[in-house]
């Protein structure tokens, strides 16, 4: 190649034959990773081998935030001090209170004779990266399959859903942001009850909630918590305000802007739920007659799945609402 | 002519160490935690780039197919995608490193400004087949950046090549 020996000496193969063979082989692996997703093996030696290249690069940048830890003025300090005091006293409040309804729901839900609600487990886990790519909102964290983390997971902070695991590597994991492109959460809104999906919108740090009448009642301020119908996020965690609702347009539906409660891209140190992400299984074709039975039959499946272990995995000790309706 | 404007020095024999070197720090700076800054340069390819036009017998496409596999997967992109970019980049830096290496660098820049603009839109290209959406016309401001880093870089990694063969007192390395 280099100044072009005459072709009697060995040169291998041409440039333009290895252009080919290496571009078949790129774009072999692209279909096979974004139609059939069986590379996951590839995926997880080689994200394995590099983690602690990640680390030792990751290791000036700590060192930084080190040093400016270290030398942070006491006033900075005593003035957080005081803030986390005042929250801690205003959060100790709602948490006694918590308590009591806690036990109050325990109660009610024992005379309803519906299973408890289990606490979830969850870890600590800090941001190793966020991803050098433009086209999705993804970042690294510092746990991984040795930490009991699986795809699924919500992950969030101290103010709401940060997004969800979806690719786990032995000591990382990959979190899909809520603003990512097409992320979705089900959704409920506080003060009317209405339930609804948000989707990201890739870039800029707004959802949207798509799907939802003109009328419905949804108003500019309403807080939006997970519904827990899906059987992923538990219900009740903060996830986005609403900053504008747009009824003007001559669609049937609502154009709805939400504004993330959770800091997506502000903070380091998020919580993982080690919810088991085994969902419910798909309704069954719906028999005319039995209609309504079998609605409720997966209603109580969903119930079950939100809290930890779906039916399928014993499937003879139905809970106690559904064996009623049958 | 042209020699006459700038001079052609005869150079060193490169040391494979030191190009794995200079890759393995360009992955390095590629790991570091940019986050969403826009118009951060991807070291990577610009070193792929440079050795690919210096030394294209030692740095060609298998060196660029597996360093775009390494950052596919911490880049959570899809496997192949970097791949993909890289080996056509170094494809084409091998095709015009005959003619490139006549120039000065400045001029050098804007010979290698299209190859890199081409990789970013391999990958602009792939994800949009696979439901991305536009990232913005800002998204390629990352290859101008990476342009007006040439001629630093081309000093810096010709630097141990130009040393004087015999060591004395006055040598700066």
């Amino acid at each position: 190649m280099e100044y072009s020996p005459p072709p009697l000496f060995k040169q291998g193969a041409s440039a333009r034959a290895k252009v080919v063979f290496f571009a078949m082989i790129a774009l072999i692996l692209l279909v096979v990773d974004s139609r059939m997703r069986t590379l996951s093996v590839v995926r997880q030696v080689v994200g394995t081998v590099l983690y602690p290249v990640e680390v030792v690069a990751m290791m000036p940048r700590d060192a930084l935030y080190f040093v400016g830890g270290y030398f942070t003025s006491l006033s900075d300090l005593k003035e957080q001090n005081e803030k986390l005091r005042t929250q801690q006293t205003l959060d100790a409040r709602a948490l006694q209170q918590g308590q009591q309804l806690q036990a109050e729901n325990a109660q009610l839900r024992r005379l309803l004779g519906t299973s408890e609600q289990l606490p979830v487990k969850s870890i600590m886990g800090e941001i190793l990266y966020d991803t050098r790519d433009a086209f999705t909102r993804k970042v690294v964290l510092d746990r991984g399959i040795k930490h009991g983390v699986a795809p699924g997971q919500p992950v969030i902070d101290h103010a709401g859903v940060i997004g969800q695991v979806t690719r786990v590597f032995p000591f990382t994991s990959e979190v899909t942001l809520l603003t990512d492109k097409d992320q979705t959460i089900p959704v409920q809104v506080v003060r009317s009850g209405l339930r609804s999906v948000t989707y990201g919108r890739g870039q800029s740090n707004i959802l949207d909630l798509r799907f939802v009448p003109t009328n419905a009642d949804i108003k500019k301020g309403d807080v939006l918590v997970t519904s827990g119908i899906d059987g992923v996020y538990p219900a009740g965690l903060a996830v986005a305000t609403v900053v504008q609702v747009d009824t003007k347009s001559a669609d049937a539906f609502a154009r709805i802007l939400c504004q993330p409660i959770a800091g997506v891209d502000r903070n380091r140190q998020l919580l993982i739920l080690l919810t088991s992400s085994t969902m419910p299984p798909p309704p069954k074709e719906v028999v005319e007659k039995n209609s309504r039975s079998s609605f409720l039959e997966h209603a109580a499946n969903r119930t079950n799945g939100t809290k930890g272990e779906a039916k399928e995995s014993a499937p003879s000790p139905a809970p106690a609402p559904a064996t009623k309706e049958r | 002519m042209i020699t006459h404007q700038h001079p052609h020095y005869i150079l060193l024999p490169v040391s494979p160490l030191f190009i794995a070197v200079s890759l393995i720090t360009g992955f390095l700076l590629n790991l570091l935690p940019w986050g969403r800054w826009i118009g951060v340069p991807d070291f990577v390819a610009l070193i792929l780039v440079f050795w690919s036009i210096h030394q294209p017998r030692k740095v060609g496409m298998g060196v660029a197919f597996f360093m775009g596999l390494l950052m596919d997967v911490h880049d959570a992109a899809l496997l192949g995608e970097n791949a993909l970019a890289y080996t056509l980049l170094s494809y084409f830096a091998i095709m015009i490193h005959r003619r490139v290496l006549w120039f000065p660098t400045a001029t050098q820049a804007l010979h290698v400004l299209p190859l890199l603009l081409l990789a970013q839109l391999v990958s602009l290209v792939v994800r949009l087949l696979v439901a991305g959406r536009f990232p913005g016309w800002l998204y390629f401001a990352e290859s101008f950046v990476s342009v007006a880093l040439w001629p630093a870089l081309s000093w810096l990694l010709l630097a141990p090549q130009r040393r004087a063969v015999d060591r004395d007192d006055t040598r700066p390395i």
